[in-house]
């Protein structure tokens, strides 16, 4: 529906500027701008983290698969492996405590005035995505691809309906936040 | 109206939502899942290009994710200027080398934290790539998508994540 929107690089580039900007201030409005508040929630005495991403995905699996069973997005689930996602998941996590940021809320960081985030993290961040360029060739024909998942979504691996897996998906969401705010955390 | 805009913060659950239904607009008008590591690959191939074209564009990493100023890299402007409104409205703009919670277990020296920092951004920088992904492309927009890798690769970040942050805070810095 919107192929030709999609195709236009001018109008695609204000847009991605648009998004990161919204996306930058609910980012700040809901405190995960904050060291304070990320590293708490990766030492488990602060869940504002939490409680913002499962809302992000409660709201946005909705949509998304609404939308998508109108035929107006596409997926863009691609296959995984434990060779990328495991290993780089936990190299990811130990960065994601010692700079107390990810990629996205490191720039956030950087609006509200975090010195530490520009010049470690930022820094840091182009740095590291150097050193994957580098070993990219080696590790895209073995290490990436070692250790295959069985399956690109989650009702195809737990052999369920998309629409199942969804409702299933929501309440275990819903389900999770109410226990949070029931233990007041 | 403006009373909304310059709260210190929102619940997270709002802006939370605010996320979700921003995702969906980004699938919508974009055919994109809203990411924040690609920026950073794209960055780095520019500078990289500016210092030996040739060899930058031989390496088969910057031909898959070509280095140029398009939407993928936007975001991450984006993101400093929304966050920057948006703190300036908030009045929690303001200048800081040391978090508090930092401080208090390691001192205010600026030096340490940013090393350390400087560590955790390299770290960050690799473990996103090789995962093919961050916080929001496979935490949150990935698992908007259903995907298996996405929910996989969350779980890792946290389990990582906390480890990493029990043995800084409560081991080396209690």
């Amino acid at each position: 529906m919107f192929a030709r929107l999609h195709k236009n690089k001018t109008a695609q580039l204000v847009l991605g500027l648009l998004f990161g900007i919204c996306f930058g201030f609910l980012l700040q409005k809901g405190g995960a701008t904050s060291y304070n508040v990320i590293e708490g929630q990766l030492l488990l005495t602060d869940f504002t983290v939490l409680k913002l991403m499962l809302s992000a995905v409660i709201v946005g699996m909705a949509g998304f698969h609404l939308m998508k069973h109108f035929g107006l997005v596409r997926s863009h689930a691609a296959e995984g492996s434990i060779g990328s996602n495991v290993i780089g998941g936990l190299i990811f996590g130990v960065g994601f405590a010692l700079l107390g940021f990810c990629p996205g809320t490191v720039a956030g960081a950087v609006g509200t005035g975090a010195l530490d985030a520009l010049f470690g993290g930022m820094i840091g961040l182009l740095i590291g995505a150097g050193i994957f360029a580098e070993l990219y060739p080696r590790l895209r024909t073995r290490t990436l691809v070692w250790g295959k998942f069985p399956a690109v979504t989650v009702p195809e691996f737990l052999h369920l309906n998309l629409w199942v897996t969804v409702v299933l998906m929501e309440v275990f969401m819903i389900g999770f936040l109410l226990v949070l705010g029931y233990l007041g955390l | 109206m403006i009373d909304f805009l310059t709260q210190a913060t929102w619940s997270p659950y709002v802006a939370g939502a605010g996320i979700g239904v921003l995702s969906c607009l980004a699938f919508l008008l974009s055919d994109r899942p809203i990411g924040c590591s690609t920026a950073f690959v794209k960055a780095r191939g520019l500078i990289s290009r500016i210092i030996d074209r040739e060899k930058t564009e031989k390496k088969e990493y910057y031909q898959e994710i070509i280095p140029q100023v398009d939407w993928a890299f936007m975001i991450i402007p984006g993101i400093v200027i929304g966050a920057f409104v948006s703190s300036l409205l908030s009045g929690q703009f303001r200048i800081l080398w040391v978090p508090s919670l930092w401080g208090e277990a390691f001192g205010y020296d600026p030096v340490p934290r940013v090393i350390v920092a400087l560590a955790g951004g390299i770290l960050l920088g690799l473990g996103s790539r090789w995962a093919g992904g961050c916080t929001s492309g496979h935490g949150i927009n990935g698992s908007i998508q259903l995907s298996l890798a996405s929910m996989i690769t969350a779980c890792c970040f946290f389990a990582g994540g906390i480890a990493t942050a029990l043995l800084i805070f409560r081991v080396i810095g209690a």
